[in-house]
């Protein structure tokens, strides 16, 4: 007979109870042996971290990745990513080309951005040389909009960073911020601008193993979107997260500002045509991939976890898309009914993509789920079977009549 | 439509059609066409008729004329009947429904009047300078308005327009001589049963390949391609085209989403012109100019339904808009002729009450319920511009949806449509119907609120399209039936087991997870297993 498996959670979420529940788990506390265990960033920073002495049993999951800070952190993020980028182009690789402007063609994914203060030079080289530009300023380690503000003038910069520096406030102080460039072209629809939330779930580093969730969805703000400046300091305007929405006098909880991808893909099919469309969502999983990849070298790539990362983009008007960040934690509050279904299967989903055939926990298993598991996730790329697959077709002497696609390290 | 009993009186239908057709602004626009073109031509001047209709063959003059002929039967149906049939019998033959309807619009314009005494808002007001800036100014966000909808009730639902008609009799119908109706409709009109329903859908029923369903399987021609591919390509050769029945034809196999908006503009025969913007802009304007009530029954409907919808909530602002200019709209008048309804009329303020003082009120002469809003919502997904979503609903309004909602002998007619799915569901779902006697469910009054509104709401936008090319490519509403015939078989087992209303209800409450067209197939194929059924 199998033991049963025992779960951990430090949220109360139904979504994610339920779905624990149905499969017969049992719940106990963090300090007992679990099998499976859905953490808050803060306690995986105390377990992994060197001082706890914590080692897991080859039978423990845990949904988050050591240093997963590399690419939810939006101040490293943006290290790694321009690090990335400056390798491929030292090895001269075609991905890194870059066009007259010295923009990169195909890697220009996330927008201008600096780290403060660290950066205030450069930056303010950068604002003087495009003076009509509009910038919005983030704490790198918060979330939910919190700390955020906009900002088009340099004289607002010069003044936070007085008030920075000379404040003796810890919590102000410990902050780094990231400065970048605001998407003042948002693709509008209805008169209203939205991000898209795509659920990317990774289940190894190395080798680079992603999913990405088909039922993705859009935010709107519940106000519509002003660019003539008046309306800077309406966050219900500019910010399109739900916690922020959620207080807006026009906020509805029947949808919740939530629109499912699907209609908008069928309305972009619609009104932009297909090949425009199809571009779109091309480029929004090229932007997954290589942020994965820029960040897979650094990432300790623990056997025991895996992490489902919420991925938030914005849509220009000329139909490409922008890497805001990415969320380690994302929320698991259902705001909607439908939302609660959604999240009710992602979950299921991820769960069931992680472990192995038999149900349990092993950190030996080869990760290479079947296809009747993927539920809602399309495969990514799953470097393991890319490697396999190349290397059985050289050692069967055959022609790979495949294109040369670059070569993972 | 044209093998629907012509009768010996061709060629005086055929002489209406040509002098019809020369009224039609199309008419002066192309003959210049023609006479410019022509004037090019050398032709012979004894063979001159000859000559011209050989080089017209097959030019986009040719085609132009075929579109305009084709969409002047559709617009005007009442054109092929036998011209002398009076006005009053072409509108409906029936007089016991005739009745039934100047019934029901006296109801409606009863519950108007008294709303409009209760609440102490004028049924049309000038606004004051001020407020048509204002209104102006809010015109790209309606959605935000503040006007008090509170005490605003939709004038009707679509289950209070399902008891008058299930309370319709015939008096010239004996029930105790003729064949007995089961269910809730006790009209004997004649609709298709499910044989005349597989040969008048025959082609989705047996032979083609859908987009709705094969979209990923390898193309018939081209085996490389899949057949969403292969479809685009030759809807694009089909639109450049631009020959109405032949987008049609096109549709009939499953429209590219990509081409939906532009194949629909060419088989509803809509060309979004100069024209069509400055008539926009003058329901527009006569919007700021006026007040009616009407405008905030319509904006409590997009409140109540579209604002709320998942799909469409982000195009409410839209919405709000092309609504409010449709009920402005007198062009939408004309549909008037072919349907068994007439618009409600009342004496402008001032005027003493004389046949030449009355207007239509609204002014397009409907009056919106419940759900009002869903027939032009899904549209949003299709037309970014407001002026096309707002001509392409309103063309579809006045040649489809609007026997939705009004008694009429009609085939196609709410009563025919609710009459029909009663007959399937005893045909071809016996036992289930037999459950639903026994457990005194009705199943007409859930199914009843999908058909009204075509389904809009309840599928998602994809498979709403699916259903609305349907309906466009047959041009027929008979599918609705079909489909909600297609869907209770579907979730059979689940209604056997409930015992009671709500339980089956509550099995029916949700069908978003529904795929029209693999539906339709298995429901219009059915009819060949019916004998094994145990």
């Amino acid at each position: 007979m199998t033991a049963r498996i025992a779960y951990c959670t430090d949220m109360e979420k139904s979504v994610l109870s339920n779905n624990f529940e149905k499969r017969g788990w049992i719940q106990v506390g963090p300090d007992d042996e679990w099998n499976f265990y859905w953490a808050g960033a803060q306690t995986c920073r105390s377990l992994f971290s060197v001082d706890s002495g914590y080692r897991m049993n080859d039978n423990q999951m845990i949904n988050h990745f050591p240093t997963h800070y590399e690419l939810t952190r939006k101040d490293l993020l943006v290290k790694n990513i321009k690090r990335y980028r400056r390798e491929l182009e030292r090895e001269g690789s075609p991905l890194a080309a870059r066009d007259a402007t010295g923009r990169y063609i195909h890697l220009d994914f996330l927008p201008t951005t600096f780290m403060l203060p660290a950066d205030y030079n450069l930056f303010v080289e950068e604002f003087r040389r495009n003076p009509n530009t509009t910038w919005i300023l983030k704490p790198a380690g918060r979330s939910q909009g919190v700390g955020i503000f906009l900002v088009n003038k340099l004289a607002q910069i010069k003044k936070w960073s007085r008030d920075t520096k000379s404040s003796f406030n810890p919590a102000l102080v410990k902050d780094t911020y990231v400065i970048s460039r605001y998407i003042e072209n948002p693709l509008l629809i209805g008169g209203k601008k939205f991000d898209l939330r795509m659920y990317v779930l990774v289940t190894s580093y190395r080798p680079l193993k992603a999913y990405m969730y088909k039922q993705g969805f859009c935010r709107f703000c519940t106000v519509r979107y002003d660019t003539s400046g008046q309306e800077l300091d309406n966050m219900f305007v500019h910010l399109t997260n739900v916690s922020i929405q959620k207080h807006g006098e026009e906020y509805n909880s029947v949808h919740g500002g939530k629109w499912p991808v699907r209609t908008l893909r069928l309305y972009l099919e619609g009104t932009r045509g297909k090949a425009r469309t199809d571009k779109l969502f091309a480029d929004v999983t090229w932007l997954v991939v290589h942020s994965l990849r820029a960040v897979a070298p650094i990432m300790a790539s623990d056997r025991h976890c895996f992490e489902c990362y919420g991925y938030d983009i914005i849509i220009d008007d000329q139909l490409k898309p922008w890497m805001i960040e990415v969320n380690a934690s994302p929320s698991m509050t259902s705001t909607t009914a439908n939302d609660r279904i959604m999240k009710y299967k992602l979950v299921d989903d991820i769960i069931s993509i992680v472990l192995p055939p038999d149900g349990v926990p092993n950190v030996h298993w080869n990760k290479i789920p079947a296809n009747d598991k993927s539920g809602d996730f399309e495969l990514l790329l799953d470097e393991e079977l890319y490697q396999n697959s190349d290397h059985s077709a050289t050692h069967r002497g055959k022609n790979s009549d495949r294109h040369s696609a670059p070569r993972w390290k | 439509m044209l093998r629907q009993g012509l009768g010996t009186n061709i060629t005086a239908i055929v002489n209406r059609l040509a002098s019809e057709l020369q009224n039609t602004p199309f008419y002066n626009d192309f003959l210049a066409d023609v006479q410019t073109t022509m004037a090019t031509q050398n032709f012979n001047k004894e063979r001159f008729g000859a000559e011209c209709y050989e080089w017209a063959q097959g030019t986009s003059l040719d085609t132009r004329l075929r579109n305009a002929l084709y969409h002047l039967m559709h617009v005007q149906p009442t054109l092929l009947a036998n011209p002398d049939t009076p006005r009053h019998v072409l509108k409906e033959p029936l007089t016991y429904i005739r009745k039934a309807q100047s019934a029901w619009e006296r109801r409606l314009v009863k519950c108007v009047n008294s709303m409009t005494a209760e609440l102490g808002v004028p049924l049309s007001r000038r606004r004051t300078k001020q407020e048509k800036e204002e209104f102006s100014d809010r015109w790209a966000s309606l959605s935000t308005e503040e006007t008090d909808l509170t005490m605003i009730r939709p004038v009707y639902a679509p289950k209070d327009f399902l008891e008058v008609l299930a309370s319709l009799r015939n008096p010239n119908y004996d029930e105790a001589v003729e064949e007995n109706l089961w269910g809730s409709i006790q009209l004997p009109f004649k609709v298709n049963d499910i044989k005349g329903l597989v040969e008048l859908y025959g082609e989705l029923a047996y032979c083609c390949k859908h987009t709705g369903l094969d979209e990923a399987v390898a193309g018939e021609y081209k085996t490389n391609l899949t057949l969403a591919e292969e479809r685009l390509i030759l809807g694009q050769k089909v639109v450049e085209r631009n020959h109405g029945p032949l987008s049609r034809e096109l549709i009939k196999s499953g429209c590219p989403t990509s081409l939906r908006g532009v194949l629909w503009h060419q088989v509803l025969g809509l060309e979004i012109t100069d024209k069509h913007y400055k008539h926009f802009d003058e329901l527009v304007q006569a919007v700021l100019q006026h007040d009616l009530l009407v405008d905030k029954l319509i904006m409590k409907d997009i409140q109540l339904t579209a604002s709320n919808d998942d799909q469409y909530f982000v195009f409410e602002d839209i919405l709000f808009q092309v609504l409010l200019c449709f009920f402005r709209d007198t062009e939408v008048l004309s549909h008037f002729e072919h349907s068994s309804a007439s618009p409600p009329l009342a004496v402008a303020r001032g005027n003493t009450p004389s046949p030449d003082a009355l207007v239509a009120y609204p002014p397009c002469g409907v009056i919106p319920f419940h759900g009002f809003t869903m027939y032009a919502a899904p549209l949003s997904c299709l037309y970014e511009d407001p002026v096309p979503l707002y001509f392409t609903f309103r063309e579809m309004y006045c040649r489809y949806w609007y026997r939705l909602h009004i008694v009429t002998s009609h085939s196609q007619g709410a009563a025919a449509l609710a009459l029909q799915f009663e007959l399937l569901l005893q045909s071809c779902e016996t036992r289930l119907w037999q459950h639903c006697c026994a457990m005194s469910i009705q199943l007409l009054p859930i199914v009843f609120k999908w058909i009204v509104r075509a389904f809009s709401g309840y599928l998602v936008p994809d498979q709403l399209f699916h259903l609305w090319d349907v309906v466009l490519a047959w041009e027929s509403l008979e599918v609705l039936p079909v489909l909600a015939l297609a869907i209770v078989s579907f979730r059979r087992e689940n209604l056997m087991d409930v015992t009671s209303q709500q339980g089956a209800e509550a099995v029916l409450a949700d069908i978003t997870a529904i795929s029209v067209i693999p539906l339709l197939k298995l429901a219009l194929a059915a009819d060949r297993g019916r004998e094994r059924d145990p």
